[in-house]
């Protein structure tokens, strides 16, 4: 048996009935770790031993009959997570050896739970970046393609689910982050509603758009982790007090009744827009066409502020994480600068060299927005357009239960080609931002594959707190489009 | 010209809550560097700050006491500035919607009385502080202060002199002592002050450039500093220059201040609001409960005061300026008959000694159950005036109680008739001139005779016995 193809419900089974050890299974995924990712580069850090050990604890809790839904299942973590004696980095110079003393509210509970936790993965600096080339360690490849990049800033939990480096992934979203690579890898990714997931031990990008969320290889893992890292926790203001029902539930209500009654939107703004590849508008035409041989009632609604999202967004992100990153000062952890002769120039030589070019920029571009005499121009006209993005998706969700778009507007482009052409990477993310505006939840399902070789996803967003409708879709949308397969490797 | 000088007052005063305001450190002072500090406090990557609601409800509780309307809905904004004792490079503050508004004091200062508006209260956490070591040329950080609760109040540039700025200080520190939420320790910060201070030529109403003044951490220094402050500026004006906008630093030991910063210099703190904390939301219930346990405020008990114990305006206020010393003089007086004799021993007496060893009421050697077994014994006339000095001075010293020190002293009061008897008719026969004279109309020398009483008595004798005795005999 190839135990790395395992999904994670198949994994669960399988260990549950004792036909293959959690050992077994985290040495599977730690060879192929060891064989391909020098390749890949989607870990920043794997401990093989930890790991290890880990699967020994869960082997144990199934012996002993105290196994949970997620003892002994291998997890990659986005290295933006933070994890109590194992290095949390953000893919960046100025946290390269930083060491938590404490473990994200998210990573607690796959602990709880005696799941392996096999890496921590790479992506954008401080998830800032849609390609993974913003890592200041190393560019993660797709594994569709390794001239590609595996989109981002969650590249490197991505590639990992794709690769079959773990059986699922954790990754973070804030315009975009698990929607977009998920697309670009051929795998599930679904941003829950913002405060579904603590925030805490989730190094900060952006605090009102950041969301925690799986990456993995179907809709059904996505709602079994969804199940297992959602729910209220007091350490996190912000996250929400509503219950959390089960979410595979929305499997049994595909299988029970199919899609009959719901009714999917089209947003017209997204029709018409330019710079989206040719295949990716075939792929969308044929998804439509598939979710409406499901049975449901496809409408053309309006989103008329979504012209404004990535303006919007690109104000109000930064600005937050120009706050965010004022912490990593070389004051208390992290890189420090040592050979300054004053404070001030610590600060700045400790930034400098410690932060990379976009994360500068982004903090410069916020610290900027925010000063005195702008505030109301920039942060404040944003705060503005937000609202009016959110009332959009009110009155848009009057109409309908799921909104349907593309994910990304290309497939995953080529490393290098957008590095110098920030505006062009961040137009790419135009579809996924404004889920994030509204704290809606959003999913990306595989939905085809290009002429070229490459995954294209298909999102779709639903009211908050209504992921259930997303998982039901999703479940149903994946049976029924062509299955397709990771590449081979 | 004549000036007028303008005045308003930014006080940032501790709350008292046990633990800090965003996480679950403990807020003890004292306690050796980073002892009280977690991942939050700290600032580490990925944490997020949880509102403590005792912090809340003693802002409420301050909105209400100085006459605030307290929002239901209020917000919390980052502060953005580097320093190396803000560990998230942002202070957590309440910039566009403090959580108190529109109140007002009302104060008694240069012998009339004024209301003083009260712009805003909001909360904020308090900075750490460094340490700086100049033999090893470095400067250490110590984050135990960092996240204790503070609200700063801001006063209307209502106050026009340093004394009115006085009144309003003393008042507004009696008030958050009364209500409990401030220790009022100016010494260790818990209660601090900035004033902001300019001129404008009598009758304008448009304000001149303002100075703001910092370390002012007594109320005398606040008086001193501003006094200090006008004459800086009436001087700089008359001589036909400008004033600055600047931060200026008051030193206590040279009374005078020094220029910190200059308005170019000013921070840009681009205030937003901190997304990892929601509205916070006050219902009337949470309001209702605030009221509820209100204690008596200082206007309250000195109106209480004046009728109850009919004391005097002037007494009441007195006494009523500081809750220990109001408690103290209600725990004094509850076995004693005479309220006014009690009063003039705690406001002389008492106040003298406090004021003469520097120290708090709280402070006092001798204990309000002491003090008043001493005036119990004056009461009864056991003891005289002289005598009951005398004991309390030797309270002071010893710690002794009353009692056995007079025994000990032998100061007991002579009040038997017969013994007293005695030795007024040995003093008329020794002292036949002034008895003559006393008859013939120099009465002033009635005290002549009660002094020579006090002296056979060695001033134990019982004025009260002795007085219509000695008039009789005469």
């Amino acid at each position: 048996m190839n135990l790395h193809t395992l999904t994670i419900a198949q994994a669960q089974d399988l260990l549950a009935k004792k036909e293959i050890s959690s050992v077994d299974l985290t040495r599977a995924f730690l060879d192929r770790i060891d064989k391909y990712d020098n390749t890949i580069s989607a870990f920043i850090t794997v401990d093989p031993g930890l790991a290890l050990k880990q699967a020994e604890q869960a082997d144990q809790m199934i012996a002993k009959g105290k196994s949970q839904a997620f003892t002994g299942i291998p997890v990659a973590l986005k290295d933006v997570l933070c994890t109590k004696g194992v290095r949390t980095t953000c893919a960046s110079k100025i946290l390269e050896h930083f060491v938590p003393q404490y473990d994200a509210t998210v990573v607690e509970k796959f602990k709880a739970q005696d799941a392996v936790l096999i890496g921590k993965a790479n992506m954008d600096e401080f998830a800032m970046g849609s390609s993974t080339e913003n890592s200041a360690f190393f560019v993660t490849r797709n594994p569709w393609d390794t001239d590609h990049v595996p989109g981002g800033s969650s590249g490197g939990s991505a590639a990992a689910v794709a690769a079959r480096f773990c059986a699922g992934a954790v990754g973070t979203d804030t315009g975009g982050s698990i929607r977009q690579p998920a697309s670009h890898c051929g795998v599930v990714g679904l941003k829950p509603t913002y405060g579904r997931v603590s925030r805490f031990g989730v190094v900060a990008y952006a605090s009102s758009l950041d969301q925690v969320g799986p990456i993995t290889r179907d809709v059904t893992d996505a709602a079994m982790m969804l199940n297992l890292m959602g729910g209220h926790d007091p350490k996190d203001s912000t996250s929400a007090p509503e219950q959390m029902p089960d979410f595979t539930k929305g499997i049994a209500m595909f299988k029970e009744k199919g899609l009959s009654g719901m009714t999917l939107g089209i947003p017209r703004e997204f029709l018409n827009l330019k710079g989206i590849d040719p295949e990716v508008k075939t792929m969308f035409e044929s998804a439509r066409k598939t979710l409406e041989g499901l049975g449901v009632t496809i409408k053309e609604i309006s989103l008329p502020h979504s012209n404004y999202a990535v303006a919007a967004y690109y104000i109000i992100a930064p600005c937050e994480a120009s706050a965010n990153l004022a912490r990593f000062d070389g004051v208390r952890y992290g890189y420090r600068d040592m050979d300054s002769d004053d404070l001030i120039e610590m600060y700045k030589k400790t930034k400098s060299k410690g932060f990379g070019p976009e994360v500068q920029r982004r903090i410069i571009i916020g610290t900027y927005s925010l000063s005195s005499g702008y505030y109301d121009a920039y942060y404040g006209r944003a705060s503005q357009v937000r609202a009016l993005i959110m009332d959009d998706f009110k009155r848009a969700f009057d109409a309908c239960d799921i909104i349907l778009s593309p994910v990304a507007p290309t497939p995953a482009f080529k490393i290098g080609e957008k590095v110098e052409d920030p505006l062009t990477m961040y137009l790419s993310d135009i579809f996924t931002l404004s889920c994030n505006l509204a704290g809606i939840p959003g999913i990306s399902v595989p939905a085809g594959i290009s002429s070229t070789g490459l995954p294209m996803g298909l999102q779709m967003m639903s009211r908050h707190f209504d992921e259930m409708s997303l998982i039901r879709a999703g479940y149903g949308f994946e049976q029924a489009v062509n299955h397709i397969e990771l590449p081979e490797f | 010209m004549a000036f007028e000088p303008v005045i308003g007052l930014e006080v940032h005063a501790q709350l008292k809550t046990k633990t800090k305001i965003f996480c679950s450190c403990s807020t003890a002072f004292g306690k050796s560097p980073n002892a009280n500090t977690c991942p939050v406090c700290t600032g580490m990557p990925g944490v997020l700050p949880v509102l403590n609601k005792q912090a809340v409800t003693f802002a409420i509780k301050a909105g209400l006491a100085t006459n605030c309307t307290i929002n239901r809905e209020s917000r919390f904004d980052r502060k953005n500035y580097f320093y190396p004792d803000l560990p998230k490079g942002y202070q957590i503050s309440q910039f566009a919607m403090p959580i108190a508004e529109h109140g007002f004091l009302d104060i008694e200062a240069d012998g009339t009385e004024k209301r003083i508006g009260i712009t805003r209260i909001h909360m904020e956490e308090d900075a750490g502080k460094l340490i700086h070591d100049p033999l090893r040329g470095k400067s250490m950080v110590d984050l135990n202060r960092t996240g204790v609760p503070l609200i700063e109040i801001v006063s209307e540039p209502d106050l026009r002199t340093a004394s009115q700025a006085g009144a309003y200080l003393r008042k507004l520190h009696a008030i958050l002592k009364y209500i409990d939420v401030c220790d009022g320790n100016m010494e260790q910060g818990s209660f601090r002050c900035d004033a902001n201070v300019s001129l404008r030529p009598v009758g304008q109403e448009k304000f001149g450039t303002r100075t703001e003044l910092k370390n002012l951490n007594s109320f005398k220094n606040v008086e001193k500093a501003i006094l200090y402050e006008i004459q800086r500026q009436t001087y700089v004006l008359e001589e036909g220059g400008e004033v600055i906008q600047e931060t200026r630093l008051w030193d206590p030991t040279k009374n005078r201040s020094a220029s910190m910063r200059g308005k170019e210099e000013a921070h840009d703190y681009r205030y937003f609001p901190d997304p990892d904390l929601v509205p916070l939301i006050v219902d009337d219930a949470w309001i209702q409960d605030v009221r509820a346990g209100m204690p008596e405020l200082p206007e309250e008990k000195k109106q209480r005061f004046i009728t109850a114990y009919n004391l005097s305006e002037y007494d009441a206020a007195v006494l009523t300026a500081d809750l220990d010393m109001a408690n103290f003089f209600e725990q004094t007086i509850t076995p004693l008959k005479n309220i006014k004799q009690a009063a003039n021993w705690i406001m002389t007496t008492l106040m003298g000694m406090l004021n003469a060893k520097a120290i708090e009421i709280s402070e006092s050697p001798v204990s309000a159950h002491e003090f008043s077994k001493l005036l119990g014994l004056l009461e009864s006339s056991r003891i005289n005036a002289n005598a009951a000095k005398t004991v309390f001075e030797q309270m002071i010293e010893t710690g002794q109680d009353p009692e056995s020190i007079v025994k000990e002293k032998g100061l007991e009061q002579v009040s038997d008739q017969g013994e007293l008897e005695g030795m007024v008719d040995e003093i008329i026969q020794e002292n036949p001139d002034e008895v003559q004279a006393y008859r013939d109309g120099k009465t002033k020398l009635f005290s002549f005779f009660m002094g020579q009483v006090m002296k056979k008595t060695r001033g134990k004798a019982d004025p009260k016995v002795v007085t219509p005795m000695l008039k009789s005999k005469l």
